[in-house]
């Protein structure tokens, strides 16, 4: 037996690939719920009920997916043109700071239609900023920049902590650590009534299909996609390698640190050390599941956070513990790894 | 100043620096053993925490303390199987492939965790390695309590690093996965099986980063929590680039490191009106530095990242 690389890709299996990982995934932890002594599929079904059954369950998954869509996107866009940026996390968290440092006091007396997208912008920057650092490692040291950028997140919560442990801590908050509250007129508006569903959930849509139109369509998007493929080909052919990265990193990180400032803006209003339950790294495997593509963010996004939102309910009926959204959320990364390598290869005896 | 030199003259201090090493040289040397045969293993920070959780879990099931290393030996070379599947058979991103290992198996822990182990206000404990008072040795004034009276896996972490030295610059093994990481191509028409190379120093390898996470549960604490491990393991990556792939270099950064990270820890009770966030910020800034400033210098391994196909170029 030996594995042979495909001439053409079909197109079945480039679409399948996701969806046969994704069953994969759902296969394995079917063993590890039957491990545990539940029935499997009503499990699964529960999950499901738990994410869709009603008007509050199905919001709350939109509302979970929309941090979800924002990171994907961060990764996507960064991996597509082999920066590692596994940072999200921390500048998801920076985002999420920024907003919190600007809107509770200091620009609050704006009003609402300027002080809502000014407030965003803070936040992409803020992200930005943190991601630049390890990507200046590697251009001007050639530092890997996946272990800085992991570094990086666990700087970026501390720093958060400290700040919502001191100039930005919320005095009426009974003594525990959560940044003041940004004012109301900077929250976003809400899409749903009576639900925590807020307008986020359009931007990241809408943020998708631009990243799309600017992959496909611009001489940038070209460039990235170049630099991904054969960097030194990319230098040969003219493509100005340094530049074209700073703008990916750029990119990126402001995508996963309005993912944070959304979030503040959209559900909590302020911050605290708990505000992402992993949206960051949990990002990757959003892109990952899309195959990198912006477009299949969406829906990757929303099937982590069908498993996220629906494996709390199914956890408090079945005791079987929540973190089983988090182990088939990790398994279909593996498995859509490997669906991905036999779009390219096949096995040949 | 007299803060800073009560701190480094108290025994405490340098008691504590081989304690804090320990899980550190155990998985920089894993790591260095993968990468010198020319794959990373960004799985480490998950099996560090798989380790953990199985070697605790195994001793409070009634194993002995030493059955529950070996527990985490094993289970970390299984993750070391699953790691060398998607990157050297399949030849696989090994970014993608590690970080999807360590997101795989620290939710896997934490499952199996919870599962077996109910939410409770005080989490459960088991006896943990108990520190073994060198005879002679350990009532050298200073010295005695500073370098002898660890608990049994601190030895065994530098008798490993020792070792593994010796076998990578001495014995024809060590050749087998030089030539591997530098050039499997080569290696193959000297007639070794680059396949079977990788394989075996990626399994031997994450043993060890499981053995480096089930000291934090058997030895350094006494319970498992969720996210204990703490980015360990990521420092131990970054401590390979320093260490510049060298076993006695690991050692000895494993060392340095753990000597920064007690240092803080003392100046944090010390010295007031500082956030400690600012102190615990130290060790993460310190890699990043250590990184910055070796990256250029270290010799990587040339065919680290690069997959290896028979026949392909």
């Amino acid at each position: 037996m030996r594995l042979e690389r495909r001439e053409h890709r079909p197109l079945w299996l480039m679409v399948g690939a996701p969806v046969l990982a994704i069953i994969a995934a759902l296969a394995l932890s079917g063993i590890l719920i039957a491990i545990a002594g539940a029935p499997v599929f009503e499990a699964y079904r529960r999950i499901l009920i738990g994410a869709f059954g009603s008007r509050l369950s199905a919001t709350e998954t939109l509302t979970r997916a929309t941090p979800l869509m924002l990171t994907g996107l961060a990764a996507a866009v960064a991996f597509r043109a082999r920066l590692w940026n596994i940072g999200a996390e921390g500048q998801f968290y920076l985002g999420a700071i920024a907003v919190a440092a600007f809107g509770s006091k200091l620009l609050a007396g704006l009003s609402g239609p300027i002080l809502v997208p000014l407030l965003l912008v803070i936040g992409a920057m803020a992200g930005m900023v943190l991601i630049l650092i390890p990507l200046w490692l590697r251009l001007r040291f050639s530092v890997d920049e996946v272990v800085t950028s992991l570094l990086m997140n666990f700087i970026a919560v501390l720093f958060v902590s400290m700040l919502i442990d001191g100039v930005l801590k919320d005095p009426m908050a009974f003594g525990w650590p959560q940044s003041q509250p940004v004012a109301d007129h900077a929250m976003l508006p809400k899409l749903i009534a009576r639900s925590r569903l807020h307008i986020g959930l359009v931007i990241a849509v809408v943020l998708a299909v631009v990243v799309y139109l600017i992959q496909s369509r611009t001489v940038f998007g070209m460039q990235s996609r170049a630099a991904g493929l054969n960097p030194q080909g990319a230098v040969f052919a003219g493509v100005p390698l340094g530049r074209t990265l700073v703008k990916v990193a750029c990119l990126s990180g402001g995508l996963a640190g309005l993912a944070g400032a959304i979030e503040v803006m959209g559900v909590k209003g302020y911050v605290t050390t708990d505000l992402s339950p992993g949206f960051g790294y949990a990002g990757i495997v959003v892109a990952m599941l899309a195959n990198l593509n912006p477009i299949g963010v969406v829906f990757a996004a929303l099937f982590t956070a069908i498993m996220f939102v629906g494996a709390d309910g199914m956890s408090r009926s079945l005791g079987i513990p929540t973190y089983i959204a988090d182990v088939t959320v990790a398994l279909s990364l593996l498995t859509m790894l490997v669906a991905l390598f036999f779009t390219q290869y096949r096995i040949r005896r | 100043m007299s803060v800073l030199f009560d701190i480094l003259a108290s025994a405490g201090l340098w008691a504590a620096i081989l304690r804090i090493a320990t899980p550190l040289i155990f998985g920089t040397l894993g790591a260095l053993l993968c990468e010198r045969a020319g794959v990373l293993n960004l799985g480490i920070e998950g099996i560090m925490t798989f380790g953990a959780m199985i070697g605790w879990l195994s001793v409070y099931h009634g194993a002995d303390l030493w059955t529950g290393l070996l527990v985490a030996a094993i289970a970390g070379g299984i993750f070391g199987v699953l790691h060398s599947v998607l990157t050297v058979t399949l030849g696989l991103s090994q970014h993608v492939a590690g970080l999807g290992v360590t997101l795989f198996a620290s939710s896997f822990s934490y499952y199996v965790f919870r599962l077996i182990v109910p939410v409770a206000g005080t989490p459960p404990t088991i006896m943990p390695f108990q520190p073994i008072d060198v005879p002679v040795l350990s009532s050298l004034p200073f010295l005695g309590p500073a370098l002898f009276t660890q608990t049994a896996p601190t030895y065994l972490a530098i008798v490993v690093a020792l070792v593994m030295a010796y076998i990578i610059f001495r014995t024809p093994v060590g050749l087998a996965i030089g030539m591997t990481g530098e050039n499997p191509h080569a290696a193959e028409a000297q007639g070794v099986d680059p396949m079977k190379v990788r394989y075996g120093a990626v399994i031997a390898g994450s043993a060890l980063m499981a053995v480096g996470g089930a000291f934090l549960t058997l030895s350094a604490f006494n319970s498992f929590f969720p996210t204990m491990v703490q980015g360990r393991g990521w420092i131990c990556i970054a401590l390979v680039v320093f260490a510049s792939w060298r076993p006695g270099r690991a050692l000895f950064g494993a060392l340095l490191f753990a000597f920064f990270d007690a240092f803080q820890l003392r100046l944090q009770t010390a010295v007031e009106g500082v956030p400690y966030q600012i102190f615990l910020m130290t060790p993460y800034i310190l890699s990043i530095a250590a990184l910055a400033v070796m990256a250029r210098r270290a010799r990587v391994p040339q065919a680290l990242m690069q997959p290896y196909r028979r026949g392909e170029r």
